[in-house]
């Protein structure tokens, strides 16, 4: 079923690096406006699951972050950019198991090396551009049923 | 399988409080992890998630996934912001002595099934 919203929906969030505490905010916010907008469960948990990566990965590699999203009748894209260390091989990093993660990064938890192909798992659309030194910008869109 | 089952099965000291609705909810499936991105990329939901891990980010990975219970193992008992974040959350929680192995073992030949599919 088609979701009826008036306007395009547009917002951000900002994620510090490193603030495991308040892990999953952003993610958690986001599913919660898709639930008031009346989106398809199974659509939320995708989105979810998706930023919920993406922002983990901005916690964990980055110093900041900004996750932004827009909403359309047609479906939400997000784009989250970061200040972090880049990705030197994208191609190997999208292999599931593969990581780079520090041992106190596993120990919490986190480095399984599944979070890019999870994010693109639950994108319909998966773009990520890395520049080493500079950052990383991944870009998904969901579309709505 | 009901919570109040899971709770009889692993014999689980039950950490937020659980009303009717919670001890008869029906739980299809679990997910033995500790590993979060494992949990995101492998749940169904509505499974159980039994872990070893207790930060705070676990509730929160629970809640992306539309994971309603969490069972800690090893004794092992969240801190109590985890806890108001699970209550606030609707998660419930459980802890239970046995390790991650026998407390799977258990469920499992009770007839609770894994939740792994791609």
């Amino acid at each position: 079923m088609p979701i009826n919203i008036d306007k395009e929906i547009e917002g951000s969030f900002q994620i510090i690096g490193g603030n495991f505490v308040n892990a999953g905010e952003a993610s958690t916010q986001l599913k919660l406006l898709l639930s008031k907008l009346g989106v398809d469960e199974e659509i939320i948990r995708r989105t979810a699951i998706a930023t919920f990566e993406a922002e983990m990965n901005v916690i964990i590699y980055a110093a900041a972050g900004r996750m932004h999203y827009h909403i359309t009748q047609q479906g939400i894209s997000i784009k989250v950019d970061d200040m972090g260390p880049g990705i030197e091989d994208i191609g190997l990093a999208m292999q599931e198991g593969y990581s780079t993660a520090p041992d106190w990064v596993r120990e919490m938890g986190w480095g399984a090396g599944m979070g890019l192909p999870n994010m693109k798992k639950n994108s319909d659309i998966f773009k990520i551009d890395s520049v080493v030194g500079e950052g990383t910008t991944i870009e998904m869109f969901i579309n709505f049923p | 399988m009901t919570l109040k089952e899971i709770i009889e099965i692993l014999d689980a000291t039950v950490i937020t409080p659980l009303g009717d609705e919670e001890l008869n909810m029906d739980i299809r499936s679990a997910c033995s992890a500790d590993l979060m991105s494992a949990v995101l990329y492998y749940h169904t939901p509505n499974s159980l998630l039994i872990t070893g891990l207790t930060q705070a980010h676990v509730i929160r990975t629970a809640e992306i996934a539309g994971i309603k219970t969490i069972v800690f193992v090893l004794g092992k008992k969240p801190d109590i912001y985890s806890i108001e974040l699970a209550e606030e959350k609707k998660i419930s929680l459980l802890s239970t002595s046995l390790c991650m192995y026998t407390a799977s073992g258990r469920l499992f030949q009770a007839g609770l099934p894994g939740c792994l599919y791609k």
